[in-house]
């Protein structure tokens, strides 16, 4: 038992990682890997906020949306399917998260809501967050599983944001060609990342 | 106040949403493996762009700015619900071939970058003219990356052979690598390199 999650887990991050297989989450990925110390700021608020939204969401789809899921209020509603609203209710239940963890955070831990505050609101329309809830309902896991796809997947982005920075620091020294410059490297240190990426392709958990 | 002529124009190469704004990149990487899915993919965004533009420039006089995020998401997610249903019941093999990338246009930032920096400060006329402009220059680009990636990776034109392959009998060896992710990447980092060649101003300094 405890192997399948530990394999859920190292599949999440590594071989099916979010930002360099699946281009999850990309628009901030790209624009806030200019600094170390930034992408280790997003990254942890991304790691956090998965690691609450996907089970949220798991929970929602479970006992609410899919088809027979209203049993429990009623026997009458157990043929009512409204995984048709599923988008609303998964967004709705990311923003309304990070609002809530924002305000938490402010109230009772003033120096971690210092670090990651101007992220936090960046966060409930980064795709990788929407991402992981869709894939998540996609692939039919159970609760736990889920607790452990929301954390594995938000560690494999903050992994690869923050080796991209670091990357991205050194190219400061390098002599890159002038419409090169930015965001052009930074596609191209990003395909290459994901080919280093793809060498964990081939092993099975 | 820039014309309508100019707010048409300026997304599709002198500010581009991709190449420029840095919007909307995941789904220009995920869905060009095949140009006929990021055709699909290009009219959807295309649809929910100029609709989610105009209604939120209707009624932005009335948007608590406080709350706004929110009502915009509202607006774009329900765009999309539809959006989603209409390519289940009429293009379904392609709406498979998209998976989570049709939900994800909820959270493309090209659609909540537009409304906030667009929609939120001028008319509904004006808007559904910057919505068409923005969603064709990211039409633009997907299809030209769509474009290589179909013809080198799979020597394809629209899922017709262009390039008749070794495994059919042909000549052409296909490059696995532009199918793969990193291609993508790649195809986009030279794409960006060839536009700011062109046009110098767009170069960044740092």
């Amino acid at each position: 038992m405890l192997e399948h999650y530990l394999g859920l887990f190292l599949t999440a991050a590594f071989i099916e990682n979010l930002a360099l297989a699946f281009f999850l989450g990309m628009c901030s990925f790209l624009a806030v890997s200019k600094k170390v110390e930034t992408a280790v700021g997003l990254g942890s608020a991304v790691v956090f906020v998965l690691a609450i939204t996907v089970p949220m969401n798991n929970f929602i789809y479970n006992y609410l949306l899919r088809q027979g899921a209203l049993e429990w209020i009623s026997e009458s509603l157990g043929g009512q399917d409204l995984t048709f609203l599923g988008y609303l209710a998964y967004i709705g239940t990311i923003a309304a998260m990070v609002q809530i963890v924002e305000m938490t955070l402010d109230r009772y831990f003033p120096a971690l809501h210092a670090s990651l505050g101007i992220f936090l609101p960046l966060i409930a329309v980064n795709c990788a967050i929407l991402g992981a809830s869709l894939f998540m309902v996609e692939r039919d896991y159970t609760f736990a599983e889920s607790v452990v796809y929301g954390l594995g997947s938000g560690v494999g982005w903050a992994l690869a944001i923050v080796a991209l920075a670091s990357i991205r620091e050194r190219m400061r020294y390098s002599d890159v060609p002038e419409g090169l410059r930015g965001l052009g490297m930074a596609f191209i240190l990003t395909g290459l990342l994901a080919i280093g990426f793809m060498a964990f392709g081939g092993i099975q958990l | 106040m820039a014309s309508t002529r100019e707010t048409f124009l300026d997304p599709l190469v002198n500010n581009n949403p991709i190449t420029l704004q840095v919007l909307g990149i995941c789904s220009a990487l995920a869905v060009t493996t095949k140009m006929e899915v990021a055709l699909v993919m290009s009219v959807a965004v295309i649809a929910v762009l100029t609709l989610s533009n105009f209604f939120i420039s209707v009624i932005r006089n009335w948007i608590p700015s406080n709350i706004r995020i929110i009502v915009q998401l509202t607006i774009i997610a329900s765009l999309v619900i539809v959006t989603d249903q209409i390519l289940k019941a009429y293009f379904y093999d392609v709406a498979r071939q998209l998976t989570v990338f049709i939900g994800l246009i909820i959270t493309n930032c090209i659609i909540m970058g537009r409304a906030e920096a667009f929609a939120m400060q001028n008319g509904p006329w004006e808007s559904i003219v910057d919505g068409i402009g923005n969603g064709l220059g990211y039409s633009l680009i997907l299809m030209i990356v769509g474009f290589v990636r179909e013809l080198f990776g799979s020597g394809r034109v629209f899922g017709v052979p262009v390039l008749t392959t070794v495994s059919d009998g042909g000549w052409y060896v296909p490059n696995g690598l532009l199918v793969l992710s990193p291609g993508a990447f790649f195809i986009i980092g030279m794409l960006i390199w060839g536009l700011r060649t062109w046009k110098r101003d767009q170069t960044e300094v740092d």
